[in-house]
């Protein structure tokens, strides 16, 4: 019997109904779907899939039991090394990671890995999520500062060694970029508390409200706790840094994106925290967070949403099916554009963007043709908001506060592949310490180093 | 949920809250702030904290009624509780001895002006204070501060105390008779412009503590953003308190407006329930 070429589609709202809400845009399979799929895995020997995965699950494991209907039991395989896949199977970039190694690419698609992923996810979560048996407590207690994917992994899998797990969370919400970065419509905030709920269900425990490094510092936390992991993001915006960026309607990509994730500022007044975005929506950058941007614009009635973006579509760092997204929903691309200036009335209110066209010259140090502008080729474009989403950078807050721990040059934790850090006893992952990256990569980060404060502890003390 | 423990009513809009946050209170020093949120659909909004007390676990804060999130939280009393309450953020004052020193204070700005009189005072400072309001009633902390001042001060607007018309005109009197060394003003916008104007044609150092709007408090959003000397600041983790002969005033007082029209809105809609 022949493999079938393409992987089966997932159904998705309608682009021009979805941007009217904030719904989630892909339904999920079906269990017909999903066994149908699941049925195109090769089974390869060599799992070359799992070469692919930062957090290391038995994917041809899991998707065996699909293909067998045994969802149960694909939920058992995916949980054992990964606490939190109703998220990673909606925001990896599989493209690049499992599926990207997958056979199946030799003749056509890979498997739909994420998408099974999620489907299991999904699966698990409406018939009711079963702990795993509590471990027998070593007694030894680790501290988790923030609650991002990279925290909740870490603190997941130590409550799962047996370790007694305290989250310090800076928000009044769990999750992190999950909850204030990722919108409604790719990532719904009920799933993120029901993963969150479950971590708590293994036996970790999370306080809200607590800025480490101002209302304990992480010394603090260190002499109360056996060890300290440090997962505080790369929350710090960058900025274009041309004039005009402080007038009224230049928001960074955080804080749009906090008001209306976070905040819920989609539901004002019925919620308190507003926001204002006009007509015309431009958004700076290229990568998801930009497409995330434009298309939230969208849903809160531009009339128009830009995403302008100093290269071409080959070197957009978004995820192709972001682009897709956006691409559908009427967001429109104005490549090889860089902003010189921000525009604003009397008032200092937003009025114009001003750019100047580029072409693509030699490659830079990421091997990507670096953008050159064309002298003489100023335009300038009305706007209303502008939201600058390229980029950023690790939050200085703990660094700052703790002298002895090596800092790198971009301001992130000097830590090795394990979370190590320059002091004993600490560790850091995610972006923090590697600079803004994914999701799935923070995940990945937080279950190495779970690994290694476990070798920590019963070892050095 | 941090419960509210005393309640004062300092002015028909001016509240004072005490509240239950140990470990807000263990930490807090001089110019520091806190992000609160009453419930769940609240906006999170700063303020600066007025006094705290590490052994009871309180901390005060003092606040003009002026949108939504402000009038909700005076209509709180003894007994309800806040859902979030996170600080202390921002960096502390620089306190320490100068030699004379003025703080003036204006309007609500007087509030988190007191931690900083009392610390200076501590630190052996020669201290002035001169506090300003629109009229008597509306003058806050008037004994608290003149029982750490070695002189003390008041304008008002109305003439109804003290001298009638601006702090600036009182602190121009103070430098004219004292080696003044340092200069604390707080309050609002137009106020910390046109003290820090005065005290620059003299040279002398000058301190400001700005407010403006925040979301997270954590220097996540950028919402906070200032301008000084050119270059652009973040506010809760950088300030609040900035040199304020550098802060463009005129970009702060306009990036403080960006909600009113949302905040008239949600004013009226609570007013209707």
């Amino acid at each position: 019997m022949s493999v079938r070429k393409t992987k089966h589609d997932m159904p998705e709202q309608p682009p021009q109904e979805r941007i009217k809400n904030f719904k989630e845009v892909p339904y999920g399979y079906s269990k017909e779907i999903a066994i149908e799929e699941a049925k195109r895995c090769l089974q390869c020997k060599n799992k070359p899939c799992m070469k692919g995965c930062p957090v290391e699950i038995d994917i041809p494991g899991f998707i065996g039991c699909i293909a067998q209907g045994d969802f149960e039991k694909a939920a058992e395989v995916i949980k054992a090394k990964n606490n939190l896949p109703a998220i990673s199977g909606r925001v990896c970039p599989y493209e690049s990671q499992c599926e990207g190694e997958c056979t199946l690419k030799k003749i056509g698609e890979p498997v739909g890995i994420g998408r099974l992923e999620r489907f299991i996810a999904d699966f698990e979560r409406e018939k009711g999520k079963k702990p795993p048996q509590k471990p027998k407590s070593t007694g030894k207690s680790v501290a988790v500062v923030g609650s991002g994917p990279a925290g909740l992994t870490c603190a997941g899998d130590l409550a799962r060694m047996g370790h007694i797990v305290t989250v310090f969370e800076a928000l009044h919400d769990p999750g992190g970029v999950l909850m204030y970065g990722i919108p409604e419509f790719r990532l719904p905030k009920a799933i993120v508390k029901s993963e969150v709920e479950y971590i708590k269900s293994l036996g970790v425990d999370i306080n809200y409200d607590v800025v480490v490094g101002k209302s304990i510092t992480v010394q603090e936390l260190r002499d109360e706790f056996d060890a300290v992991f440090i997962g505080t993001g790369a929350g710090l915006p960058n900025w274009l840094n041309i004039p005009g960026e402080n007038l009224d309607g230049v928001y960074s990509a955080n804080e749009f994106l906090t008001r209306v994730n976070m905040m819920k500022a989609y539901r004002f007044p019925e919620y308190d925290t507003p926001v204002k975005i006009g007509k015309v929506v431009v958004t700076f950058g290229a990568g998801n967070v930009a497409m995330d941007c434009a298309r939230t614009a969208l849903r809160l009635g531009a009339e128009k949403s830009y995403i302008l973006y100093r290269r071409t579509e080959a070197e957009m760092p978004a995820r192709a099916e972001e682009i897709e997204h956006a691409k559908q929903e009427g967001v429109v691309f104005k490549l090889l554009t860089a902003p010189i200036r921000f525009i604003g009335d009397e008032k200092g209110i937003l009025k114009a963007v001003e750019y100047l066209k580029m072409q693509l010259g030699e490659p830079d140090d990421s091997g990507r043709r670096r953008p050159v502008p064309i002298i003489g080729s100023e335009e300038k474009l009305a706007i209303d908001t502008a939201l600058v989403a390229i980029g950023q950078s690790p939050n200085p807050l703990i660094p700052q506060t703790m002298k002895d721990l090596k800092v790198g040059k971009h301001g992130n934790i000097i830590a090795d592949d394990d979370g190590r850090t320059s002091l004993p006893g600490i560790f850091a992952g995610g972006d923090i310490a590697t600079g803004a990256a994914t999701v799935i990569l923070a995940m990945g980060a937080g279950k190495r180093a779970a690994r290694a404060i476990d070798d920590y502890l019963k070892n050095n003390k | 949920m941090y419960p509210i423990v005393d309640k004062k009513i300092l002015s028909e809009n001016v509240k004072l809250l005490k509240i239950k946050a140990p470990l807000v209170a263990k930490k807090a020093l001089p110019g520091q702030f806190i992000i609160l949120r009453i419930d769940e659909k609240g906006e999170r909004i700063p303020l600066t904290i007025a006094d705290s007390d590490p052994k009871e676990g309180t901390v005060t804060i003092i606040f003009l009624e002026v949108g939504k999130t402000t009038k909700q939280l005076g209509l709180l009393h003894v007994g309800d509780s806040l859902e979030n309450f996170a600080g202390p953020l921002g960096m502390p004052s620089e306190v320490k001895k100068y030699g004379t020193v003025v703080c003036v204070g204006g309007g609500v700005g007087i509030a988190p002006l007191y931690p900083i009189v009392k610390a200076l005072k501590k630190e052996g400072n020669f201290v002035i204070s001169i506090l300003g309001a629109k009229s008597k009633d509306l003058l806050l902390l008037e004994p608290e501060i003149r029982a750490f001042s070695d002189e003390f001060y008041i304008a008002t607007d109305d003439g109804s105390k003290g001298h009638k018309g601006f702090v600036s005109d009182v602190l121009q009197q103070v430098i004219d008779k004292h080696k003044v060394e340092m200069v604390m003003a707080i309050g609002p916008i137009i106020m910390m412009k046109v003290v820090s104007n005065l005290t620059k044609k003299y040279n002398i150092k000058t301190l400001v503590s700005l407010n403006p709007i925040m979301v997270d408090g954590t220097g996540m959003c950028g919402g906070c953003r200032v301008s000084i000397d050119g270059k652009t600041k973040f506010a809760c983790v950088d300030g609040p308190e900035f040199d304020g002969h550098k802060v463009d005033y005129d970009n702060l007082m306009l990036r403080n407006r960006r909600f009113v029209h949302a905040e008239g809105e949600s004013c009226k809609l609570a007013g209707d329930q």
